[in-house]
């Protein structure tokens, strides 16, 4: 007959902490934090200290002030008298502007040149090879400082526009006028326009939205909606009597005249710009500094998404293109069918990094002359107002903002497009 | 505090760094080098010459400190600064002073801790058009698109000198005073506005200088002096008196030709404090007896170096207007050696 005794309950003891491997990892993983803790609370305190004993006591109050600066490219209303925290905030304005349209650039410009560089065309997937290789192997910046000099120094000034003979015309039948100040068209006028919502109303981070925009989108929106409505019907009736009634002409219908309704009652009309005095008026001025860093910082990081794409569709496996045109379909709905969809899966992780990428480097706008974020807040108020390690930090807590939303709205997109798997 | 130089140096940019940096005159002494913050070039005030050798105003300046602290004109290392790193560059204690037409303000003498050691330079901001534009006068300028060098004082005066006329404009932010004379000869901006000394010396780079005008609005004060940091005040009146000494020199009539002569003594005992032969200034100041003769010697008197690099025999031609000693109208009043 067998007795069963409990094992000897163990005590525990100090000294397991260090020789009992159950323990051990967790104890040394402790006494790192806390001496990383300690390191990183020195550090603070001493800087700190250090400022203090400088005379420049860590505050922000100096945001509240008149910035007294002005600056070109405003989305929103400026002027030298309103604070540096405005100030900042429509230099922020300015970095998500390039951004943005950085990223819609190198998105296009990459994919295509990702698709051609595997063209079966000798000639198409060279030139891809050397775009690429140009691109990626220079410093962007060197490509930005390029591409204003080429801006500055090839297009017409103002004054050639002049005279009766002049050296140069506008373009487009006289809408969009091309100079070496910026590019300057037509802009959206509306004159019996709905007016504005001001928000935050008199504050630093006040703006104002359009309510004619808002009509807009909500018709866009409206007819978006009604399409895909009439789009599920003709798909019904296909599916019940295998007859597929004709819906494009009324698709377009719903998309247009909506619209054309709307832009009637809001009075539309363009803003063509004019040469007075020094320079044009009227009509968006998209200025130098913009179309420079734009260019370059799109056609730079369009390299590396161009590399990214061809990574990405070579890497489904060619038993698809086959089974692709056994079923019959052209190369090109292959492509947008059946490889790219797949292929997705791949890009779109270091497409993310790309685009934090580009985002960031906009901060090498001051090399033209854009007034983005770094050229405000890390440039101008720093500078004026001798508070260097409060800019600097506020301006790496904005681009870390900025760098984790893009990756937010990008992860949530890579698990919808990521494989299905049961 | 000094242990802990290192690591605040190096996590905070050298920032943190300044504030237990004391004794700026030993500094330079066991370096055996000034390290001397300079523009990043501007012809006439400072900018390296065809052999590499960096000329001007200002450096002339710099190398008068470098012979009365370290007895060798020569001893200087030249550190380029933007209108935005030449603060930080200071504060941090990358450089020992700053000579680069900065403008003495209260807030940049109280607010960012720097110490204005006097003023070299009287100036005043100025704009400068192409002939062909047909301008005359600032006030015709509305609508026109500025050239302007960002982190400057200038910028400031321009917003101000605009908003009170009620004229607008558009700003063209650059760094350099190189990428500004690029825009502007290629027409991206119809006026280059900055203190009108420098915008004298711009023009005299120009190919065509005789196409562009300087405008008759001054629309500034800007008194332009040599700085150091705050805290360091045996360093503030090595410099500040280095600079009067040079001044001093021209209204004694002490220049580099008669210097040696007037060295081995005079029957004017101000020179002879000043050159060290009667009383203990230089002894005074931690330095040798003879230390404002060898600034002096350097580049010659206040008046030499100003006829020497930015006069109207050079092709920037300065008059020297305020910048006269006051026994001539200007405002030249060195204190006195005694």
């Amino acid at each position: 007959m067998t007795t069963l005794t409990d094992p000897p309950k163990e005590q525990f003891r100090l000294s397991m902490l260090l020789y009992d491997t159950r323990y051990r990892s967790a104890t040394i993983q402790v006494i790192a934090m806390i001496g990383f803790m300690l390191l990183a609370a020195w550090i603070i305190s001493n800087t700190i200290q250090n400022l203090e004993a400088l005379g420049k006591p860590v505050e922000f109050g100096f945001f509240a002030e008149p910035a007294s600066y002005d600056i070109n490219q405003r989305l929103l209303e400026y002027d030298s008298r309103d604070s540096h925290l405005r100030a900042a905030f429509i230099g922020l304005l300015n970095t998500l502007v390039v951004a943005v349209l950085g990223c819609i650039t190198a998105t296009i410009v990459g994919v295509l040149v990702g698709v051609l560089r595997l063209s079966n065309n000798w000639l198409v997937a060279r030139i891809m090879t050397v775009y690429v290789e140009m691109f990626r192997n220079v410093p962007v910046l060197l490509w930005i400082v390029l591409a204003m000099a080429i801006l500055i120094e090839s297009l017409p000034a103002p004054r050639a526009f002049r005279g009766e003979n002049p050296e140069a015309t506008m373009n487009l039948f006289d809408s969009v006028a091309v100079t070496n100040r910026g590019i300057y068209v037509p802009e959206f006028l509306f004159s019996r326009s709905l007016g504005d919502i001001h928000i935050f109303g008199t504050s630093s981070l006040r703006f104002d939205i359009s309510l004619d925009l808002i009509a807009i989108l909500i018709v866009l929106g409206g007819s978006i909606f009604a399409m895909r409505k009439v789009s599920a019907w003709a798909q019904a009736k296909q599916e019940a009597s295998g007859d597929r009634p004709t819906i494009w002409h009324i698709q377009l219908g719903i998309l247009f005249v909506p619209m054309i309704v709307l832009l009637t009652i809001l009075g539309f009309h363009l803003g063509f710009p004019e040469l007075k005095g020094f320079n044009f008026t009227g009509g968006t001025h998209l200025r130098n500094s913009l179309i420079a860093l734009w260019l370059a910082l799109s056609l730079y990081t369009a390299a590396f998404i161009a590399e990214i794409v061809r990574a990405g569709i070579l890497a489904i496996s060619k038993g698809q293109t086959e089974a692709a045109s056994a079923l019959g379909l052209r190369p090109g709905r292959t492509m947008r069918l059946v490889i790219l969809p797949q292929a997705l899966r791949v890009i779109i992780p270091p497409m993310i990094s790309n685009y934090l990428n580009l985002t960031k480097n906009s901060s090498l706008a001051i090399a033209v002359g854009y007034m983005d974020i770094t050229g405000t807040l890390g440039g101008i108020t720093m500078n004026q107002t001798g508070r260097e390690l409060e800019c600097v930090l506020l301006l790496m807590l904005v681009y870390l903002s900025i760098s984790l939303s893009i990756s937010a709205v990008m992860n949530w997109y890579n698990n919808r497009v990521k494989l299905v798997e049961r | 505090m000094k242990k802990s130089v290192i690591l605040g140096a190096a996590t905070i940019a050298g920032l943190a760094a300044g504030a237990a940096v004391a004794g700026t005159v030993d500094d330079v002494k066991a370096r055996g080098k000034l390290n001397c913050g300079v523009t990043t070039g501007l012809v006439g005030f400072a900018a390296p010459d065809a052999n590499g050798e960096w000329q001007g105003f200002d450096v002339s300046l710099c190398r008068a400190v470098a012979a009365a602290v370290l007895g060798d004109a020569s001893a200087v290392e030249f550190v380029p600064t933007t209108g935005k790193t030449r603060f930080t560059a200071l504060a941090s204690g990358e450089i020992d002073m700053l000579a680069r037409n900065t403008t003495w303000t209260f807030s940049r003498d109280v607010d960012l801790k720097f110490e204005f050691t006097g003023v070299n330079y009287y100036d005043g901001q100025g704009f400068m058009v192409p002939k062909a534009l047909g301008v005359s006068s600032a006030k015709e300028l509305d609508g026109a698109t500025v050239c302007i060098q960002t982190g400057t004082t200038t910028e400031l005066n321009l917003a101000d000198f605009f908003r009170s006329n009620n004229i607008s404009y558009e700003p063209v932010p650059i760094e350099t005073n190189a990428e500004a004379q690029q825009q502007y000869l290629a027409g991206a901006c119809d006026v280059y506005t900055t203190d009108a000394s420098g915008l004298a010396a711009t023009r005299a780079t120009f190919e065509n200088p005789g196409d562009h005008i300087l405008l008759p609005e001054i629309i500034s004060k800007e008194p332009l002096g040599p700085l150091v940091r705050h805290g360091d005040h045996e360093w503030g009146d090595v410099v500040r008196w280095t600079l009067n000494a040079l001044v001093s020199a021209e209204e004694l009539g002490v220049t580099s030709a008669n210097i040696d002569e007037l060295a081995a003594g005079t029957d004017n005992p101000e020179i002879n404090r000043l050159l060290g032969t009667e009383g203990t200034l230089g002894e005074m100041l931690g330095l040798d007896a003879d230390w404002a003769a060898k600034a002096i010697k350097a580049g010659g008197n206040y008046g030499e170096v100003f006829a020497k690099n930015i006069g109207e025999e050079t092709p920037i031609g300065l008059a020297r207007g305020l910048n006269a000693q006051w026994t001539e109208g200007g405002l030249l009043y060195s204190p006195p050696f005694r």
